[in-house]
Order: C-alpha cells, then structure tokens, then sequence
C-alpha cells in the first residue's frame, strides 16, 4: 500500500480548499444520531402506551397456532358418543364425509366400538367402558369409571388428566378429549377438505381421472343436465366452501375499483382543464376548483365509504361512490398539475389558423396530456384494486366484507387463506396489466 | 376505386399523390373502425359492470336515491355548536340520557381536573399508530431494499427472492393480517400496528430499490477500487445517494398510513376509525360531523406538513412521484 500520509502544509490547505467536509454545521454531524435517539425514545413511549407486553403476553398462542395450522389443513371433528353400551360417532355442522361413508381412520370394530387411527404406531380403540390409546405402540389404557376418565400410570406428558377429562395430543395428526360420555376426537390432514364438491355432490370422494372420465363419456348423473354443467354447478354451490358466492364478491370488488376510477376519470378530465391555470384564465374559478379537488381528496375514503354505504345499503355502490370521490380529487389535481405543464407552442400554432377555443384544447393540448391522464388513470386503477378490498371491509361489501365475516367466525381460516389466494392473483394480474398498457401508452421509457 | 364525395381540392392530382392519399384516407378508415368498436365494447362492459353492481348490491341505485336525501336531512345537528360540543366533550343542552348527546362522559381523564376530549385521544392513537407502523415498516424495507437491487447483490436468488417477499408483503390484504392478529392478541392498536407495518415494508421497500438502483455507480466503483467491504460500499458509496430521497417516500408513506390506519381502524383496530364506524352507524349527526372536521384538518396538516419538509429536504423533485406505491 502507498504512504497516504498527509503534512502539515498539505493539511492547511486541504482545510481552506474543502471547508465543507471538514467542518460541518452540528446539525449535519450530529443530526442522524438526535434524529435515531429521538425515534428510539418515541418507540419506546409508544411500546409501553400501546402495551405491548401485556398484549402478547395475555395472547391466545396455542389457539394461533390452530388458526394458522387451519390456513394449509383441515380437521374431521367427530364427537364418539357412548350410547346404550354402543359407540356412536356424531358430526359438527361442518361435517367432511357423507352419511354412512367408510372412513380408512375411524374404523367400527365387531364389538360395537371404534378405532381411530393417528398415523405411525399411534390409535385409541375406543370402547364405552375403557379406551385404549396406543402410542408409539405402546397401550396406555384410560378406564372410564363413573364420572371421570383415569389416566393411567406411567403414562407419557402427552397425556394429561384435566378434571374429569383426559386429553391426548398427537401433534399435528390431532388430539383427543376422552370424558365419561364420548370422545371428542380431533383428526388433522394437510390440505382443504372437499375444495371441488361437498358431500352432497354425486362427484364427491371421485379422483379426478374418474371426475374427467365421467364428464366427458359418462352416464348422465342428473338425466336434466349434462355430467359437466352438473359438475360446474356442483362446484359453485359448493357449500363449505362457496366458490359461486366468493367469485361474485371478488368480481365486485374488481367492478368497484373498475368503475370507481373510470368515473372519477371521466368527471376529472373536464374539471382539470378549469383548474389549469393557462386554460382557464380566471384566477378565482382556478382556485376554486383546486380546493374543490383537495376537499374531495382529504375526506378519506372511508368517510365515503361509511357515508354512502349508510344511504344506500352494503354492495359495490358504496365502492363505487367512495372511490369516485376521492380519485376524482386525487386524479383532478394531478391532470391539472399535467396541464399547466403542457407546451404552448403547439395551442398557439392551432390557434393562429382560426380554430375554436375547443378545437385548440383539442388538437392543442390533449394528445400532449393524454398519455399522462391514461397513465396516471391506470396507476389509481391498480391501487384501487387493493384498496377496494379495505373499503369492502368496512361495509362497502365485496371481497372484503366477505373475508372479514369468515375471520369473525374463527373456524373459517382456510377459506380466508383461498380468498388471499384469489386477491393476489389478481392484483399480480392487474398490476401486470395496468403496466403492460401504460408502457405501451407511454413508450418504453415512460414508466 | 371510387372516391364518393370527394372534396374538390382532391381532384386533379397525380398519380403518386393520389396513391398516397388513398394510403392515408384507408389508414384513417382503419382507425376509425377499432375507434368505434373499441369504444362500444367498453360501453359495453362499463354497462355490464354497473348493471352487476346495482344487481349486487343491497338497496339499488335508483330506488334508494330518494332516501339519500332522507338521510342527510337526519343528518343536521340541531345547532352548529353541537358540533363543538361534541368535539370537545361538552355538555350538551338537548341531553335527554341517550348515547347521542351524551358527549361527557368519554372524556379521557388525565388528572382530576384535566381531560382530553375523546375524539382528539382517538385521533392521537390513530396518528400514533400510523408513525409507528412507518417507522417500523420503512427500517424494515431499509434493510431489505439493498438485496433487491441488481446493481448490489447481481441477477441472483436473493434479489428474485426479496423481490417476491416485497411483492406479497405489499398485495397481502391488510385486513386479513389486523384479524388475523386481532384473534390471537384480542383487538386493539397492535394488530392495526403489525398490519400497516408489513404492507409498509412491501411498498416501501419497491420505491426504495428503486432508488438504489438508479443510484450513481462511480463512488461505490471508487470505494471497490480501495477495497471496501459491500457494508462499506453501501453505507459511504449508496447510502448518501439515496437518503434523501427514501426520507421523503417515508414521509409520503406516513400521509398514506394515517389513511390505513383510520381504515383498519373501523374495521376493529381501535382509534378514530372505530368510533366514526360506530357513530356515523348509529346517526349521531354532531358527533358524526365533529370526526370528519378532525380527520379533514388531520389529514390537511399531515399532507401540507410532509409536503413542506419533502420540499426542504430534496426541493422541487419531491413532487414528482408517481402514486403508484399506494
């Protein structure tokens, strides 16, 4: 390495030379370190008044880890229940197996009881007087005596006595609550559970060959309609999972965010053209029309959103209007700002030939402006798309009315996993789009 | 071909001219033809789109209409200063025990004598949420951004997979992240916090690679030449390049999240978003008219405040941002 090595003279004159890297003003020494130490004090202000910790720690954790598992799996929930000496099996509402199927992990056994299989080494045999839980191989019999189900000596620290009930935890296969009067058994499988066709479908528990097979040669299933009509309407009157329902609300999310910036488009368009300063000449009308556009603009979206879904009901109107409102501000002011850029050589070359004050602004000024308007149109339009679903939520309907009721009721969290699915493929799809057409509308180095 | 109602300064051309005129008039003709048929397949779909929308919406369009003006004509305070009252917990004189005017009794205690009036506390928590979730989201993006841009870390697997991260952090719907999260911590600030935050990061951290990546080559190739770390190179080389300009995208993002947050906010994250849901829901015209003014004027200052400080730290450029990150 050379000597880098300064002396004393060269150091003079590198001070006199350079006096702004060598002596800076506080601020620019010391002004990142105020500025990272006043953050840290505001986060720390908010973390306690927030509380933060108390917030986490009195989290439901072990139930998170069940509505996360309920993204990518589902359960069986079948209740055994000790009946007349006999074991019976009963289903919740959202039952997965038809009347009577045979299911390969909950087995009848001769005598009147059930198997339920865990996978690996592991099951119960569950009869009304004893159930015997095998893990790893190995039995641990639970007697079920009077009132109370005994945990057996020795048992493993997956089986714990709670009150008069013993539970089993089989990891991610499930869990088991053995009573005196049933056991409420948990089964766990990756996946969702009847995605295609509920129990009710005749293609129900089919593989998709035989699903194919039967649609295209099969007998009709319904003599009134076609194998695949049947199996289209199957499918979206699926009713655990409700594709028809979902795909409807979805389409009025798109049409909210679709007809919303369309219009606020159409309505901009004139008005921005009396906000522009060099159009229209009158100062006044320019303001007035500049703070018409911020009033729109700074009502929030949800002000719109609640006002108009309160007037007219809850469904895409309300989106519709709310988005309307605030881009007509939004986009108002941006074409305004557009125009008041435009060249003027141009109005002025249309003008000396005698055209009318329309005709100019015509041929003048709008093919210079055009391609701004459409591109910034499509940026909204691609922000609306995501920003429509937060407005759903709040009552305007759509996708996100419909997402924000299956998480209310805590049990549907593979179906909001479906609808996230749906929405970002679509906004991966929009935002393609809309860039695809604003790099054709702009040239290549546009955007 | 024949040239019907031809204008008569056509007429007496030559041969080339008029093959050229021929070429243009078919051109237009062309473009005319997709014109129209663009123009009524857009109809078309504009009028399918609405006809869906009434179709699915709970009380159509033309029938609701004339409730419209019902609505707002309950909607008038009784007197103008009701709105003041309400905004500032003030008794009311048409008190008569119901929830409407009862303004009073949320008035948010601080000591024995003095309060803060409800609604400026509700907006303070939004406001608050909004900073938070932007400093957490923009530190976030700041440390991710480096790895996204192809001028730092190449064409590689870690660029293609921060990208993809940011990309689904930023379309991931903000609601189903505030309930998801309201579920597990029971509803409240933190989930509005966690959820701005993480679509902070995506949209943030998109604008800030982009900068990088049009950042000015030479100081980091000169920092190369002397054989600094990549750390050393970002930190002397980038860094200075692109802070002022990732300062002010944050600050632009704030003025988004105090939007978000006031969204998430009606949705169940608590602040004023909660308490205008709830009173516009119930017909509580002051108390209704008495949040819109605060989150007008909020929304003014944020705007006019970010805008003033933009324009401080990186002059007229700061204005010329797409919205594209919202």
């Amino acid at each position: 390495m050379s000597n880098l090595a300064v002396n004393a003279a060269d150091r003079e004159r590198l001070l006199a030379a350079y006096p702004e890297v060598f002596h800076r003003s506080f601020m620019q020494r010391w002004g990142l370190v105020i500025a990272a130490v006043a953050v840290t004090v505001y986060l720390a202000f908010c973390f306690s008044f927030f509380k933060v910790i108390p917030t986490f720690v009195n989290g439901n954790w072990d139930r998170a880890a069940i509505y996360l598992q309920d993204w990518y799996s589902w359960r069986a929930q079948p209740r055994l229940r000790f009946q007349n000496g006999q074991v019976m099996p009963q289903w919740t509402s959202r039952r997965q197996y038809p009347e009577g199927a045979a299911i390969d992990w909950l087995r009848p056994t001769s005598n009147g009881g059930y198997t339920v299989l865990f996978g690996g080494e592991n099951r119960l045999e569950v009869t009304p007087s004893q159930v015997d839980v095998y893990i790893d191989g190995k039995l641990y019999p639970v007697a079920i005596k009077g009132d109370r189900a005994v945990l057996p000596a020795g048992a493993p620290a997956r089986m714990v006595q709670d009150d008069n009930k013993v539970n089993i935890r089989f990891g991610f296969a499930g869990q088991a609550e053995i009573r005196n009067s049933q056991v409420y058994v948990q089964r766990r499988f990756l996946g969702w559970a009847n995605f295609f066709f509920d129990t009710q479908s005749p293609f129900w528990g089919r593989s998709v060959t035989s699903v194919a097979g039967l649609m295209l040669f099969g007998e009709r299933l319904d003599p009134a309609q076609s194998n695949a009509s049947l199996a289209l309407d199957n499918f979206l009157n699926n009713g655990s999972w409700q594709h028809g329902d979902i795909l409807s609300k979805l389409m009025q999310t798109l049409v909210m965010a679709f007809v919303g910036t369309l219009f606020a488009t159409f309505i901009a368009f004139p008005l921005a053209f009396v906000a522009a300063r060099n159009i229209t000449t009158s100062r006044p009308v320019n303001w007035g029309m500049k703070r018409f556009f911020d009033f729109l603009r700074s009502i929030d979206m949800l002000i719109w959103a609640l006002f108009f879904t309160r007037a007219f009901g809850p469904g895409p109107l309300p989106g519709i209007a709310a988005i309307f409102f605030t881009d007509t501000g939004a986009l108002g002011k941006v074409y305004s700002e557009a125009l008041e850029n435009v060249d003027d050589k141009q109005r002025e070359g249309v003008k000396s030939v005698g055209a009318a004050p329309v005709i100019v602004q015509r041929y003048g000024v709008v093919p210079q402006v055009l391609p701004i308007f459409i591109s910034q149109s499509l940026y909204f339009w691609e922000s609306n798309t995501r920003s429509a679903t937060a407005i759903g939520a709040v009552g305007a309907g759509g996708i996100g009315l419909k997402l924000l009721e299956s998480m209310k009721t805590n049990a549907d969290w593979d179906k909001v996993a479906y609808m996230v699915l749906l929405i970002l493929l679509v906004v991966f799809v929009f935002d393609n789009l809309s860039n695809a057409l604003r790099s054709r509308v702009m040239g290549k180095k546009g955007h | 071909m024949a040239h019907m109602a031809e204008p008569a300064q056509f007429s007496g051309l030559q041969e080339s001219s008029r093959t050229i005129l021929d070429h243009y008039q078919s051109q237009v003709r062309t473009r005319r033809i997709y014109t129209v048929v663009s123009i009524v397949v857009f109809l078309i779909v504009l009028g399918a789109s609405l006809d869906f929308a009434n179709e699915a919406n709970s009380g159509k369009f033309f029938e609701r209409l004339p409730y419209f003006f019902d609505f707002l004509k309950s909607f008038v305070p009784n007197s103008p200063l009701e709105i003041f009252r309400a905004m500032f917990d003030l008794p009311s004189p048409y008190s008569d025990g119901s929830i409407k005017f009862d303004y009073t009794s949320d008035r948010v205690w601080i000591t024995d004598s003095f309060y803060i009036p409800n609604f400026f506390y509700q907006l303070a928590i939004t406001i608050n949420i909004a900073i938070v979730s932007t400093i957490l989201g923009a530190t976030g993006a700041f440390l991710l951004c480096f790895f996204a841009s192809t001028n730092l870390v190449g064409a590689g697997l870690t660029r293609w997979v921060v990208r993809r991260v940011m990309e689904i952090l930023r379309a991931f719907p903000e609601i189903v992240v505030a309930g998801l999260l309201a579920a597990i911590l029971s509803i409240g600030p933190i989930a509005a916090i966690i959820a701005v935050s993480v679509h902070t990061i995506g949209a943030l951290g998109k604008l800030f690679f982009e900068v990088v990546e049009n950042a000015d080559m030479k100081p980091d190739e000169g920092l190369q030449a002397a054989g600094a770390s990549w750390l050393e190179r970002v930190r002397f080389a980038i860094l200075p390049q692109v802070l002022p300009n990732f300062v002010s995208y944050t600050l632009l993002r704030t003025e988004i999240n105090v939007r978000a947050s006031t969204i998430i906010g009606a949705v169940g994250g608590g602040g004023i978003g909660e308490v205008f849901s709830l009173s516009i829901g119930r017909d509580h015209a002051a108390k209704t008219y008495a949040i819109i003014i605060l989150l007008l004027v909020t929304v003014i200052c944020v705007d006019q405040f970010s805008a003033w400080l933009r324009r401080r730290l990186i002059g007229k450029q700061s204005f010329e941002f797409g919205r594209g990150a919202a």
